[in-house]
């Protein structure tokens, strides 16, 4: 039984995992800044949107103050990822860490610093944090969990019981790989994409008609995706062109978090999804000279703002 | 003889002013910009930089009010050829036209509505400082030559390409002007949008190894599309593009394509990357990088609407 949770990481995802586990279970939150950690254990968080929930949290910006707990989710910025783990480092050696981070390579930067049991994630829900005690919960779509290394999948299930069980989706598998897949070719195109476009996911990125829509060129990077999995032997649980198409049909167009990121000058998470997905094209063999240029693009995009 | 420059903004304006220090040439200016055309008629056309002209150009934004010249010179932004060249059709009937744009296309839509079409490119480049005056920043040379499924006559060519040179902006006139259209193209088309989807300057560009490499890898589609036209470049666009990166040439210049995407102005992507594509389509020449860049810096227009 899972009584104790921390969430490592409260921007949208984090904030989403803690305000509905804080429901079955005592959650404790880590955060980047103080003052974040102060106003979520002094007032609590509230849920918006497809739930309404408060919930109380206990706060902190310093992993020695934080209550021992079972299983840890993080769900900090996979750009912020290292200096968190390395944060972790010693600590909580019994519990089970999730790592919920986009693009591949999460779980090997966490097992660098420590043992813990590890468990793969990968989530499509999608929120807004309107402040740092307040999450909108925008799309109720699941979050899949498999088992990293020796992880034994009945832990996975478990996790996925108790998420299930706070009131958001999750299913475990016991290969998550071709779901990871799946979503990284997705988010590849479509983050950068968006990023270098400066349009949300919307209409544009399905069209095909002619020969200058935006439709061919996502399509292109799918197939150069889909090619390096073919290489690499890997299945995937989901054809990335006709997820990329079912969203863009939602009605309200998503922006996608790399779009958000180049808008306000932050860094983005280009070297975790596009420089993941390069790399292993690469390491298999398989030409991939679309998302090669998406990703300079987009490097090249963050470095124009130093 | 008379010459009207159709499209008078930077570098109509370099041909217009220098057109019209020549006592046997009677300049004309059909433009789009009230202000710019009401200054150049009260105070002449008058650049200042590389070298301080006023040019005597009677201007107007009334294409009906032109009278009948012996040469057009098309100097607008690639997307508003046709529109503007349309409507001075008339002026035309028994002259000439060359175009001195950017990017390839632009011929094709002149001779929709012109029978003799000259091909040109143009290397000196200015910006409008204020209505009537225009910085003049690069000296260059221009190339004309005949377009060739509806050409001007070799004679006329060589007229045009004469006033121009003796106005001090050398011109040669060439039996084949499409080696160095297409490495301009080239060049632009490897260049620009680069600049204008990170917001990088050409230096910045070309000190980054994957960038670098994706502006190379443009630049080999395009000559592959000009080998398939057998067109033979003039020069290595390779050796302009490092020539432009250096600190003492044009490190820090921002692309005109990114100068376009900054003010939300509509680029002339169909022309450069995007006339690439198309030539490449028709050739059967794949282009899957130019087609990319097209496809983004058309969306990224669409996201300004």
């Amino acid at each position: 039984m899972i009584e104790r949770v921390c969430v490592i990481g409260a921007g949208t995802i984090g904030s989403l995992f803690a305000g509905h586990l804080a429901q079955v279970a005592d959650v404790s939150v880590l955060t980047r800044r103080r003052e974040h950690a102060e106003a979520l254990s002094s007032g609590g968080l509230s849920v918006r949107g497809r739930s309404e929930l408060e919930a109380e949290v206990v706060a902190t910006d310093d992993p020695a103050a934080l209550p021992e707990f079972e299983l840890g989710i993080v769900a900090c910025k996979a750009t912020d990822l290292e200096s968190v783990a390395s944060r972790l480092a010693g600590r909580f050696p019994a519990a089970t860490l999730v790592t919920v981070q986009n693009g591949l390579g999460a779980e090997e930067v966490v097992r660098r610093h420590g043992d813990w049991e590890l468990i793969s994630a990968i989530t499509f829900m999608s929120g807004t944090r309107h402040s740092d005690t307040e999450v909108e919960y925008v799309l109720d779509t699941p979050t899949w969990l498999g088992p990293y290394g020796d992880t034994p999948f009945e832990r996975v299930e478990q996790v996925a019981a108790l998420v299930v069980t706070a009131g958001l989706r999750a299913e475990a598998f016991r290969d998550l790989r071709p779901a990871q897949w799946s979503k990284l070719i997705f988010n590849a195109t479509v983050n950068g994409v968006a990023a270098l476009a400066g349009l949300p996911h919307d209409f544009h990125f399905a069209a095909e008609e002619e020969p200058t829509d935006l439709g061919r060129l996502v399509r292109a990077l799918t197939d150069e995706g889909k090619a390096t999995t073919v290489a690499a032997g890997v299945g995937l649980h989901d054809d990335p062109w006709e997820m990329n198409v079912l969203a863009t049909k939602r009605g309200s167009s998503h922006r996608p978090s790399m779009l958000e990121d180049v808008e306000a000058r932050r860094p983005t998470e280009v070297e975790f999804i596009n420089g993941a997905l390069v790399r292993e094209a690469e390491r298999f063999g398989v030409p991939a000279p679309l998302q090669r240029a998406v990703y300079a693009l987009v490097q090249g995009k963050e470095a124009s703002y130093s | 003889m008379r010459i009207c420059v159709v499209g008078c903004g930077a570098v109509g304006s370099l041909f217009a002013a220098n057109l019209g220090r020549l006592d046997e040439v009677e300049v004309w200016a059909y433009d789009v910009s009230p202000a710019h055309v009401d200054a150049i008629n009260a105070n002449g056309l008058r650049l200042i930089g590389a070298d301080d002209v006023v040019g005597h150009v009677r201007a107007t934004t009334d294409a009906t009010a032109l009278p009948s010249c012996d040469f057009g010179i098309v100097a607008t932004k690639a997307m508003h050829t046709e529109t503007a060249v349309a409507a001075a059709a008339h002026a035309f009937a028994g002259g000439a036209v060359a175009s001195v744009q950017n990017g390839v296309g632009n011929e094709e839509a002149i001779a929709r509505h012109v029978e003799r079409v000259i091909r040109g490119t143009t290397f000196p480049a200015g910006k409008i400082l204020e209505p009537g005056v225009v910085q003049w920043d690069v000296k260059g040379d221009t190339t004309l030559g005949p377009f060739e499924p509806s050409p001007a006559a070799r004679e006329e060519i060589e007229r045009l390409a004469d006033a121009c040179t003796r106005a001090g902006m050398p011109t040669h006139a060439v039996s084949d002007a499409r080696p160095a259209q297409w490495r301009k193209v080239i060049f632009n088309a490897a260049t620009n949008p680069i600049g204008a989807l990170t917001g990088l300057t050409h230096g910045q560009v070309c000190e980054r190894p994957d960038l670098r490499a994706l502006v190379s890898a443009l630049v080999d589609e395009g000559k592959a599309v000009a080998a398939a036209q057998d067109i033979a470049l003039d020069a290595d666009p390779e050796e302009l593009i490092d020539h432009a990166a250096r600190p003492d040439v044009a490190y820090g210049h921002k692309a005109s394509m990114l100068q376009d995407v900054e003010a939300h102005r509509t680029t002339e992507i169909d022309f450069l990357n995007g006339g690439i594509a198309r030539f490449g389509r028709e050739l059967g020449v794949p282009t899957p990088l130019n087609d990319a860049v097209t496809q983004l810096v058309k969306a990224l227009e669409d996201s300004w609407i």
